[in-house]
């Protein structure tokens, strides 16, 4: 792979990599990464094998996998493939992907055309948040190779990245999840084989393309390599957006947002459908490994600090209250079973003494797991029964009516 | 021979009529989704399904002893093309209509799952059309049609299907599933929920 | 090695909860508190492993269903 590495430019130090152009232009991208070298797919697949890159979406699949479940299909029945560069970005607490698309759009478009290159793909997509569609369409209209790119702006909801939601919304029905007999590498859209990838990672794939797979991994730890965009909110803050590399620790990453980690009760990694972390458990480092026994995963990258003055159930109460609101409305357990769970919770929160709320709680999280058509019954459940556990002495107080946090 | 042909077209007329008429109250109440009569949904979709075809199987007969009988002066263009019968076109055009509407969901039926649920569904919706056309039919083509045994038993017929409609559009009618189907139709009326910024639910709490 | 295994697979967007697969496979499926079909088999979620004796009975809950919502995938 060292023979892609362009001879005018260095590769990126430190954890300063997706964010180290100056500038959003292409000038400035091509003077700061230099230009993308023509990729070979096999030397493109093995480079994305070797260098462990993982999807930033939520999902962490492998991205060599994406890319090696296409080729043999595609040439055994000589159909083009479709390559969807995914920023929907539904979850409210994350905004790394705008911000990406924002801060260096040309690396997310050169992941695209190196994926659709080396996939022979006959169309690509940019499906986009509509706060961005501006910058992303200044971007593409700056490079001629760019052209074929179709942007499209994303449906507002917090399924709306979901895969097959994403491949709907492009077919032009409703974006909601599908039950599919298929996977989308198999059968995706117009029932072309359909790749479906998260512009972070396509971003990653871009330097990967330029620098090589040992470079990528020189940050970051073995379970967790490279870097990764995260966003953190916490401490009254608004939100921000920074790189880290992998494996970096919880209470580093918030101090290095301004937030001391000292204020919280526990960080919750991974979004609404993440799980908690107490501030018990010490630097804990944002990597698959250490993040498993809390059944969390550095997923998306996001991170909610809770403030140790606030009452966390109330918190937890208010995000089932909204997850409950914004389910698809297609399948009956999860339609029904998360907005039980959400009036469970609130109920909770709000003080009633009712010993037997937690194990109700429980019992619908474990009803619910499972059941819907995507993952999002799972991921809330996961969410409410991380909540019972993390902050059982919340749970308990409540329930002996001697909470004294805030509530409001 | 020709009165026997005659009798036992106007028989199974009459009863190809009632067995409909069960057929599209079991298809009411099976929708319902509940057990009835100490009958499992299952056994009573079976029984839908299997009174339906007993119907058709009488209203064959119905219409090829009629075909053979001489005073209906039926002709074979006159079981598809309806309006075009020598005696009381109007009446025999209804049953005409009838039949050919019941053929499409006689046909959908057993190929449910090729067809897909959509098609089916929208298919056999026509029922509800089928039905009473078949109805007007016997009253204003049959012979028995003035008898006080007939008008009771339309009026039977009538009062129990609309009944079961009745019953079916009130709120009552499913006791589950509706939340779903509720929430995925209204969805599509639904303007998207606001997205503000990614502190809006700790602004709102 | 386990055995292959066939697995009724429930399509959610599509199920009512209208309960005849439950009557028709009672020893698979109960119905959770709102009428919807519950896998007896913990943590089978959408795909319900079925056993060779069950087959027939699940072939023909997937005829059955009114809403064309289960799908029998045969292990191979």
């Amino acid at each position: 792979m060292t023979g892609a590495v362009a001879s005018s430019v260095t590769a990126p130090v430190g954890t300063t990599r997706l964010t180290s152009a100056p500038a959003a232009d292409f000038a400035t991208h091509l003077a700061t990464f230099g230009p993308l070298p023509t990729s070979n797919p096999a030397v493109l697949l093995s480079a994305l094998h070797d260098s462990g890159l993982e999807g930033r979406g939520g999902g962490a699949f492998p991205a060599w996998r994406k890319l090696a479940a296409v080729p043999g299909r595609e040439r055994a029945r000589g159909r083009r493939v479709v390559v969807i560069g995914n920023a929907a970005e539904g979850e409210p607490l994350s905004s790394k992907d705008a911000t990406l698309l924002t801060v260096a759009p040309h690396l997310v478009i050169d992941g695209l055309l190196a994926v659709a290159e080396s996939l022979n793909g006959t169309a690509t997509y940019l499906y986009v948040r509509s706060s961005v569609l501006g910058a992303v369409s200044r971007a593409l209209g700056e490079r001629r190779d760019a052209r074929k790119i179709e942007l499209r702006e994303a449906a507002d909801s917090f399924v709306s990245g979901e895969a097959s939601a994403v491949v709907s919304a492009l077919a032009g029905r409703r974006p909601v999840p599908q039950d599919r007999p298929f996977l989308l590498t198999e059968s995706g859209l117009a029932g072309r084989p359909t790749l479906l990838h998260n512009v972070e990672t396509l971003a990653h794939i871009a330097l990967i393309a330029r620098f090589g797979p040992a470079w990528f991994r020189s940050r970051g730890t073995a379970s967790d390599p490279g870097t990764r965009l995260v966003t953190v909110t916490g401490g009254g803050r608004p939100s921000t957006v920074i790189e880290i590399g992998g494996g970096a620790g919880l209470n580093d990453v918030f101090r290095f947002a301004g937030i001391d980690p000292a204020g919280l009760s526990g960080v919750l990694v991974g979004g609404f459908h993440g799980a908690w972390v107490p501030a018990s458990a010490g630097n804990v480092r944002l990597d698959r490994e250490d993040l498993a026994r809390f059944g969390a995963t550095p997923g998306a990258g996001i991170l909610m600090g809770q403030d140790a003055r606030h009452c966390p159930l109330t918190v937890a109460s208010a995000i089932a209250t909204y997850l409950a609101g914004e389910t698809a409305g297609q399948c009956g357990p999860c339609v029904n079973g998360l907005s039980a769970m959400a009036s469970v919770l609130s109920r909770l929160a709000r003080g009633e003494r009712d010993p037997s709320l937690p194990a109700e709680l429980r019992r619908l999280a474990d009803l619910v797991t499972g059941r819907g058509s995507c993952h999002y019954p799972d991921g809330t459940a996961r969410f409410v029964l991380s909540t019972l556990t993390v902050f059982d002495a919340d749970v308990r107080a409540h329930l002996a009516g001697t909470c004294r946090k805030e509530h409001s | 021979m020709n009165e026997a042909l005659w009798a036992l077209g106007r028989g199974t007329g009459v009863v190809a009529l009632a067995l409909f008429t069960m057929s599209v109250l079991l298809g009411i109440l099976t929708r319902s989704g509940r057990p009835l009569f100490g009958l499992p949904r299952f056994a009573l979709t079976l029984v839908h399904r299997n009174v339906a075809l007993l119907a058709t199987a009488f209203l064959a007969v119905h219409l090829v002893t009629l075909l053979g009988d001489s005073y209906a002066q039926l002709r074979l263009v006159d079981f598809v093309v309806p309006f075009l019968g020598a005696y009381k076109p109007f009446w025999l055009g209804l049953g005409t209509v009838a039949v050919d509407l019941l053929i499409a969901v006689v046909l959908t039926s057993p190929e449910r799952a090729s067809v897909g649920v959509r098609v089916f569904r929208a298919v056999h919706w026509l029922t509800y059309l089928i039905w009473p056309v078949a109805l007007l039919h016997g009253i204003g083509n049959g012979t028995d049609a003035g008898a006080g045994w007939f008008i009771a038993f339309a009026v039977v017929c009538a009062v129990a299907v609309l009944s079961a409609l009745l019953w079916r559009l009130t709120g009552g009618f499913a006791p589950l599933g509706s939340v779903r189907a509720d929430l995925t139709q209204g969805d599509q009326n639904r303007t998207d929920p606001k997205r503000t910024d990614p502190n809006r639910v700790e602004r709102n709490r | 090695m386990t055995a292959p295994r066939s697995l009724l697979h429930i399509d959610w967007t599509a199920c009512d909860g209208r309960g005849l697969c439950t009557e028709i496979l009672p020893e698979l499926l109960a119905r959770d508190d709102w009428g919807y079909p519950l896998a007896r088999t913990r943590g089978a979620g959408s795909d319900v492993p079925v056993q060779e004796r069950l087959l027939d009975a699940a072939s023909e809950a997937v005829a059955l269903c009114p809403r064309q919502a289960l799908r029998l995938v045969l292990g191979t």
